[in-house]
């Protein structure tokens, strides 16, 4: 099982990332650092959350740019999967590897807590191999912008396509299933593949542990076995 | 040649910002205004024969970079045509 974490400037979930991958794995993940062009042969490439070069322009919109993506672009053509988490999933929309946008959360606020989520019935893809659709998970969010938009169209088809993975759902009935605003609900979707994964919560902080949930290690440990299969 | 572009969100995009000055501004007496959108400014000189060319490679700038298309639209103004 090979991984590489990229790291921009900004980037602040990569130890983290690093740090659960092992953990789970047994093996240390490559970091890439946002010059390199060149990516060694991997099963997985992580997209860890952050500030990326500021959040400057837009969230993610610089880093989308950077060399590094052109080799997981490469990547990603050949078929390989990339997960995105929070800021690499806007790194992924920057990019047209996942389509739609992510904007300013709908309260203005940046929102930092934990969420419930529901496993959708998708498309075939090695990430959700092991969490049936209706799966539970319970994963912190830690963001400003993280309101997924896209036209009724694209939402159509991303709904009828089986690429909604992850949806908020009732948390605590003194607040909103959806912490953002975000269309349908939406936490997390797929490439029209099934090979490309963004989502908003961090699973890495959700290892158990010390950490209140350890359902982030559950869904790590689907996407990191299935894609070594 | 100095261009400004201006970006700003496709009518039908949700602007919460807009809509929390909206309220800030009615809050002040102002609520004769309504339908106030946030956009951004980008200025900046691009080196080329002539405001056509100019225009040209800033359209490209944006389709590219500066503006995500998906919400946002772009206006491009040459400036400085001498």
């Amino acid at each position: 099982m090979r991984s590489a974490i990229l790291i921009f400037p900004g980037s602040n979930c990569d130890r983290d990332m690093m740090v659960a991958v092992e953990r789970i794995t047994g093996r240390r993940p490559a970091l890439v650092w946002h010059k390199d062009s060149q990516l060694d042969p991997v099963d997985i490439v992580i997209i860890p959350g952050g500030f990326s070069f500021g959040d400057y322009l837009r969230c993610g919109a610089l880093a989308a740019r950077a060399p590094a993506m052109e080799a997981v672009i490469d990547h990603a053509s050949r078929g390989g999967a990339v997960l995105g988490v929070c800021n690499g999933f806007q790194i992924l929309l920057e990019t047209g590897l996942l389509p739609g946008t992510l904007v300013r959360n709908g309260g203005l606020k940046f929102v930092c807590r934990e969420v419930r989520l529901a496993v959708q019935e998708t498309l075939e893809t090695p990430f959700l191999d092991d969490l049936s659709s209706g799966t539970e998970l319970r994963i912190p969010v830690a963001h400003n912008e993280g309101n997924y938009f896209a036209d009724d169209a694209l939402l159509d088809s991303l709904e009828e396509g089986g690429q909604i993975a992850l949806r908020y759902i009732e948390n605590d009935p003194t607040r909103t299933a959806n912490p953002n605003g975000s269309a349908r609900n939406i936490a997390g979707i797929l490439s029209a593949n099934g090979r490309v994964m963004g989502m908003m919560p961090h699973p890495e902080r959700a290892m158990g542990n010390g950490h209140p949930s350890e359902d982030g290690r559950k869904f790590l440990t689907s996407v990191l076995e299935g894609v070594a299969r | 040649m100095q261009v400004k572009i201006n970006i700003s969100l496709k009518t039908g995009v949700l602007d919460p910002q807009g809509r929390a000055v909206e309220n800030a501004l009615s809050g002040l007496g102002f609520t004769d205004a309504s339908q106030v959108r946030i956009g951004k400014q980008i200025t900046l000189d691009i080196d080329a024969e002539d405001s056509a060319r100019a225009e040209q490679r800033a359209a490209r700038m944006c389709e590219s970079l500066l503006a995500n298309t998906v919400i946002e639209d772009y206006s491009i103004e040459v400036i400085d045509a001498s």
